[in-house]
């Protein structure tokens, strides 16, 4: 295996933020390894949905996830068909005439950055998305944001690194020793820069990383071509995705390139055990159904769960640890770890090499002050 | 929202013998099944006639007080509750005791051309026949193994099609061995006869398999070997099984371990690994009849508490799955069947995914997530099975729903209630 020194960078953890990190680190020319106990993206990033959304719960999030969606849409010719990359748009759901308000900030905040979002009424709603529930006040849309289909985009990374000279290594990292990692079976891994990418475990590696797994679940229709046409989301979902200690569910429901519907979305802290929770479950569906009675008819096939990678902030953990040295986070990604694995690979890429990065990124930097952000919707 | 004392999940030999037993002994029993009639997959009902077989059994159950809840589906489960939806309308059933008796499927296995129209598993065939599908004037090749074949072969040759050929995939001496076998016990000796008598002047070759089915738009002829020999045989429809695998889905979301036969795990009372759960029938092991109708007497009068009943039913029980076992060993599958696939064979129909992008990951996980095989409206049934006998892939966990239902029917809260 590896000799002394024989990599520049070790990366722990093959999901997709780790695979977007070795693409990048050997596309900078960096002799790269990669390190996985599972399955390459088969963690979290398998369990997630694959919405590529510009989401503008604070300043910072707003600014990685939009340089992050602009960075998948410059790569989106690159993209193999196994990827399903599809820039369907997300419609930002108002249920009444508080929410369409909210919309109509939103969308003022969204022009303020120069991102492209517009207001449609309830009958333009309508002609939208048919099989919405009538009397919704309307929606904004972010006509930029997209969908994909998020293994088949880490393999995406991953192969790119490997067509550049990275490896992937099958084994469980332990612990950062000096100047490299030791893997649980004994293998000492040498690597000037080691980069953590092991999200809701990577305390593990990285003590002190202020990460807590969020459970969520997730369910699949069979195919129904035509039914669906843009992520949605209600506006109430920022409310869910602020909720730090309460369960929430939030209606989120996405189309996929098969005809296939996603129906998320939940939220909860402290849950034990990765098994479906039939009672979570069934309110996350009933969530679904009162925005479109419809769903209820639906066949599904399968529902599953996953557990993000949650920060008090709600930002990501990118840069360098504050001890040792040599040794980076990119994790704590919550559920924009797939929008943002782009960006978090360029932001910590620049950082690593020295080379200037094009959005700021001490708002990620994982020395930063992380008190958590309440409730405030 | 209803309540149950004891819940039995499938009314084939195993569950109808289950109910029957735990109801005779008194207690309130709620039969689930997903057929409108009783009978299973075995005993299955030809339209709107119940098989024969199932008569004395449905008497019983009727006497008893059982109530059935037919063509009805259990789709995700706790141990307090079922999740059942049947013809578009969803409940959930408190259970005491849950007896599992879902049987087995069909292990199908991919070969050019085996997704043509007119292609199908043996039972498969035969249950569309039962349905009404008009078989008689058809010229039918029956293959693959296990007893399966050679029954659906003889039913099919009574309902008036024209079976070409029975073909065993089992070397010839295993597989006469193993007919020898078929005449261990009085029950079987009578069946066996049955069978002979229907299969009159049928060709029946051992150590003989489908290479591959042709066709344009449908299927038009099937490419055979023989040891050395290959040939070429016009038929309108190939009844192709490789024998029957377990349906352990639901003891499995439930937390039951599974056994070596990927069955559910039960003890000599057909009690599985979790409390309040018990088994019987194909799903803890693929046995047969016989030993499903003793099975499912031993888990009905155990789950009523009458251990002291269902002790008589034990010996006879352990030796019909012994001589199953012994039959089902000299069938092993052989090595040449892993091959006969190429690369644009389909492996998993559902989602379209050819064996060449399959077989190309290491496991099925990664497999599933990269191509997305076993992720369609069958689950991962057909696709799963072929690529454990293939690739010795590991299965995954199973996720609710186990069958397909409405989005309606999981958004049901644990009492019940819509909202």
């Amino acid at each position: 295996m590896a000799k002394p020194e024989a990599w520049d960078v070790a990366i722990a953890g093959a999901g997709i933020i780790g695979c977007a990190c070795a693409a990048a680190a050997a596309e900078a020319g960096l002799r790269t390894l990669l390190i996985e106990a599972g399955v390459p993206g088969g963690g979290t990033t398998a369990a997630g949905m694959g919405h590529i959304v510009a989401m503008d719960d604070s300043p910072a999030q707003f600014a990685l996830t939009r340089y992050s969606q602009q960075l998948w849409q410059q790569l989106a010719p690159e993209l193999p068909r196994q990827v399903e990359y599809e820039r369907c748009g997300t419609l930002w759901l108002a249920g009444d005439e508080d929410e369409w308000r909210l919309a109509a900030a939103k969308r003022e905040a969204y022009r303020a950055q120069g991102v492209p979002a517009e207001m449609l009424d309830a009958r333009a709603l309508a002609a939208a998305e048919p099989h919405l529930r009538p009397g919704l006040a309307g929606a904004m849309l972010a006509p930029e944001d997209g969908v994909l289909y998020p293994p088949a985009a880490a393999k995406f990374f991953l192969d790119r690194a490997r067509a550049r000279g990275a490896r992937l290594l099958a084994g469980e990292c332990q612990r950062i020793e000096a100047r490299g990692l030791r893997l649980r079976d004994g293998t000492q891994v040498a690597a000037g820069e080691v980069i953590i990418a092991t999200g809701t475990r990577a305390a593990e590696l990285a003590p002190g990383a202020a990460i807590a797994p969020r459970k969520g679940h997730l369910l699949i229709t069979d195919r129904y071509p035509g039914r669906l046409h843009h992520q949605l989301v209600e506006l109430g979902y920022l409310r869910s995705a602020h909720a730090l200690s309460e369960d929430s569910v939030a209606f989120n429901l996405q189309p996929r390139l098969s005809g296939q519907i996603l129906i998320g979305s939940s939220r909860q802290f402290g849950a034990a055990t990765a098994e479906v929770e039939p009672a979570m479950l069934a309110r996350m569906l009933q969530r679904a159904i009162e925005f479109m009675p419809g769903l209820a008819a639906m066949s599904c096939v399968r529902a599953w769960t996953g557990f993000r990678p949650a920060t008090p902030d709600k930002l990501p953990l990118i840069g360098p640890v504050e001890d040792p040295p040599h040794v980076w986070l990119a994790a704590g990604h919550e559920g924009l770890g797939i929008t943002t694995a782009t960006g978090t690979a360029a932001l910590l890429l620049a950082q690593l090499t020295g080379q200037a990065a094009a959005i700021p990124y001490t708002p990620y930097l994982p020395s930063r002050k992380t008190e958590a952000v309440l409730e405030h919707a | 929202m209803a309540r149950a004392a004891i819940t039995v999940i499938g009314a084939g030999p195993a569950g109808l013998a289950a109910a029957v037993c735990a109801a005779e002994c008194g207690r309130r029993v709620v039969l689930v099944d997903e057929n409108p009639l009783p009978g299973g997959q075995i005993w299955r009902a030809k339209k709107n006639l119940p098989a024969i077989e199932t008569e004395p059994w449905r008497r019983r159950a009727q006497a008893a007080g059982v109530e059935w809840r037919t063509g009805c589906q259990a789709a995700q489960a706790t141990p307090e509750r079922l999740w059942l939806e049947s013809a578009g309308e969803a409940e959930t059933l408190a259970w005491e005791q849950l007896i599992l008796a879902t049987g087995a499927r069909e292990l199908l296995l991919p070969f050019p051309g085996w997704t043509l129209p007119n292609c199908c598993g043996a039972g498969g065939l035969q249950a569309l026949v039962k349905a009404g599908l008009a078989i008689a004037g058809q010229r039918v090749v029956v293959a693959g193994s296990g007893p399966l074949t050679l029954a659906v072969a003889a039913y099919l040759q009574q309902q008036g099609a024209r079976v070409l050929l029975v073909a065993e995939q089992a070397a010839p001496m295993q597989a006469a061995a193993a007919a020898l076998l078929l005449f261990s016990s009085p029950a079987r000796v009578r069946q066996a006869w049955r069978m002979r008598d229907a299969l009159r002047g049928v060709e029946i070759q051992a150590g003989c398999w489908v290479e591959a089915a042709e066709g344009a738009e449908r299927l038009q002829r099937v490419r055979l070997r023989r040891g050395r020999r290959r040939w070429s045989l016009e038929c309108d429809y190939l009844a192709c099984g490789f024998g029957l695998r377990p349906n352990s889905e639901l003891g499995q979301l439930l937390g039951c371990a599974l056994n070596a036969e990927a069955g559910l795990q039960v003890d000599r009372w057909q009690q599985t690994s979790v409390a309040r759960i018990w088994c019987a029938g194909d799903a803890s092991g693929v046995a047969g009849v016989e030993a499903a109708l003793l099975a499912g007497q031993i888990a009905g009068y155990a789950a009523a508490g009458r251990q002291d009943l269902a002790a008589a039913f034990i010996a006879r029980r352990d030796r019909q799955q012994r001589a199953s076992r012994r039959l089902l060993r000299r069938l092993a599958l052989r090595q040449e069947l892993r091959r006969l696939a190429a690369d644009d064979t389909w492996f998993c129909r559902c989602e379209d995914v050819p064996i060449g992008e399959a077989q190309a990951y290491a496991s099925w996980r990664e497999a599933k997530l990269q191509t997305r095989c076993g992720m369609g409206a069958c689950q991962g049934r057909i696709c799963g099975a072929a690529g454990r006998f293939l690739w010795g892939w590991e299965a995954a966990g199973v996720r609710p729903p186990i069958v397909p239902v409405r989005v309606g029917t999981l958004a049901l809260t644990e009492t019940g209630e819509a909202q």
